[in-house]
Formats: structure tokens, sequence, C-alpha cells
């Protein structure tokens, strides 16, 4: 399936969960918010929520700014 | 001897802050010369921005929030680069997200990239959408002294007017103005944006003004940790004379020696 993560599409394995994509990215250590298509899902779903063809998946982080 | 004015702390969304300077995390050639900035200003809460992480680069690499502890300091998220309520929302609700569910956030709607002065109209709508959504707001504002009374009224914590342009370092231009502000204000008011030096920050609090928030002007100074500590020097400063009280100003000199006792 295709999604489309911070505007880049991708070719993920059908099925996979938004864990299995954070582990992917290496990003399960570091602190993270996840939206998928405008909806946040928290943190304490994110090992079952399953990725589907066509998301739009937004994974945001805090940088510095005034 | 006259009795000491009693200063009250700072109170923010049920916090108690001995320090009134806000810092930003901008502009910093580093993580450690930001966090050395921080420390050398004493305040205890700092500014962060929210944005995509890069995918697949600068793996591994500390997050911002590895080097500046959530636990220690007070986080405030703002929404700078927003341009409308709804994107202005939506951030804030990423940065809750983000940091399990603390409810501050800095609410800032811009109107135009070249002044970056606030779209107060989208700023209302923001402001009022996120106090019901159970956000404690402080909200970046122009200093129009009745807009600034409305955020009140729609809940926001604190309201913060601007000194002049983000990143203009051009000063308080309207004393006049921020002085309304605080005369009609039951919440905090504080100066964001516009200080670019010690003496800046200070005017804001002679003013009155219960706390100043900064980012370039410690960021883009020659020695940004050396600033820092003027920063903080210079709120302190400020504050302690507003508590004192300023003697009149007289358009003609007054002697400060006796003319009794000139023996020619």
């Amino acid at each position: 399936m295709k999604v489309t993560i911070n505007g880049d599409e991708r070719e993920l394995p059908d099925g996979s969960t938004l864990v299995a994509l954070l582990e992917l990215l290496d990003m399960t250590r570091g602190r993270v918010a996840v939206e998928i298509n405008q909806e946040i899902i928290p943190r304490s779903q994110h090992k079952q929520h399953l990725l589907h063809d066509g998301d739009k998946i937004e994974i945001v982080h805090a940088i510095g700014g005034g | 001897m006259t009795t000491q004015k009693q200063d009250t702390p700072l109170v923010l969304a049920g916090k108690t802050y001995q320090s009134r300077l806000i810092v930003g995390s901008g502009k910093y050639t580093d993580f450690d010369q930001n966090l050395q900035a921080l420390e050398a200003s004493g305040a205890e809460m700092i500014t962060v921005a929210i944005r995509r992480v890069n995918l697949g680069q600068n793996k591994g690499e500390p997050n911002l929030l590895d080097v500046i502890s959530p636990e220690k300091y007070t986080i405030l998220p703002n929404t700078a680069g927003c341009y409308n309520a709804a994107d202005a929302v939506r951030t804030c609700r990423m940065a809750r997200e983000l940091l399990d569910g603390h409810s501050l956030v800095k609410l800032e709607v811009l109107g135009d990239q070249k002044t970056l002065y606030p779209n107060v109209t989208e700023t209302l709508v923001a402001a009022q959408e996120l106090v019901a959504d159970g956000f404690d707001v402080m909200v970046y504002t122009s200093d129009d002294p009745l807009i600034a009374k409305r955020l009140e009224e729609i809940g926001c914590i604190a309201v913060m007017p601007l000194g002049a342009p983000i990143g203009s370092g051009l000063g308080i231009r309207n004393p006049y103005n921020i002085r309304m502000i605080l005369e009609n204000a039951q919440v905090p008011i504080i100066v964001d944006a516009g200080v670019g030096t010690a003496s800046d920050a200070t005017v804001a609090m002679e003013l009155g003004c219960d706390g100043v928030l900064m980012n370039t002007a410690i960021a883009e100074a020659g020695d940004p940790i050396r600033m820092a500590n003027a920063m903080r020097l210079a709120v302190e400063s400020g504050r302690e004379a507003w508590l004192a009280g300023r003697m009149p100003r007289k358009l003609y000199a007054s002697a400060s020696s006796p003319i009794d006792g000139t023996f020619f």
C-alpha cells in the first residue's frame, strides 16, 4: 500500500501498524506526535493502529522556536 | 522608613514562577548554546516550535526535548508559522499529544510574512476554540488595548502584546498602549517580541508588565550566554524599579544638596 509520510509517498507492506512504521523510521525512542488524515493517534494506540492505503501521516516533534 | 512593597509571584496555569523572563529556543548555533543561555537567563519557561520530523536524516540525533528537559523547565509550544486559526488549533493539539497532555500553549497567528504582525481576527477565533478545548492559552497579539481585553474575556490565561515586530529588536515602541493594556488587565501581561537589548526588557518591566518573552535578542547577540545573563538582571531590575515606584518627572532641576549651610 501507498501512504504519504510528511509529504513523501512511501510503499509499505499491507497490514502495517503505526508502531511498525515508527520502528522502520527509527522513531520509537524520540518524542514524536502522529496525526493520520488530520486525526491525532494517541501514543497509547500506536501499537494496534493499522495503516491504510492512502493514509496521510504527519509525524512531528519539537524544535527550536520563539 | 517606608515598608517595602511585597511582590506577588507570577502564576501561569496554576504554577508559580520565580523568573519573569520567558525565552525562546530558536536561532541558536546548537542545543548546547541554547541550554547554556537558558541557564544563564534564569528562565523557567521556554518556547518550542512544532515541525515535521526529517525522515531518514539525522537519525539518532538528540531531540530538543532530550536536551531541555520538560521535567525541569516548562515547555511552551508555540504556533509560529500558522497564518490561520485552523492551523494554529491543529498545531496546539499535536503539541498536547507530543507533551503527554500538557495544555499550556503560546498561540500566535501571523498575518503577513514581512511584518509577522498578528492576524488578530484569526487569533480571536483560535483562542475561543482552544479555550473551549481545555487549553491554557498564552496569546501573542498586537498592542491594541481592546483586543487584549477581548482575549482575556475569551479566557486566555496571559495576554502577550508585542513591543515591536518579532525579531526586529526595536524595543517597546508604544509604551502608552502597553500601559493601557495593563490598566485594564486581570491576567498577566507579558511583552512578547521586540526586545533588542537589556534596557528594552527593563522598560517593559518598569511599565508594570508581569513578564517578558524574548528569543532573538539573546540568540542573535554577540555572546548569547552573556546577553541571557544581562536579560535576567534587566527583568529583575525593571521589576524592582516598578515595585519601588519611580520619582515624578520634572521639567526643571531640583538640587540634591541642601542650600542651607552654604558658607559662600
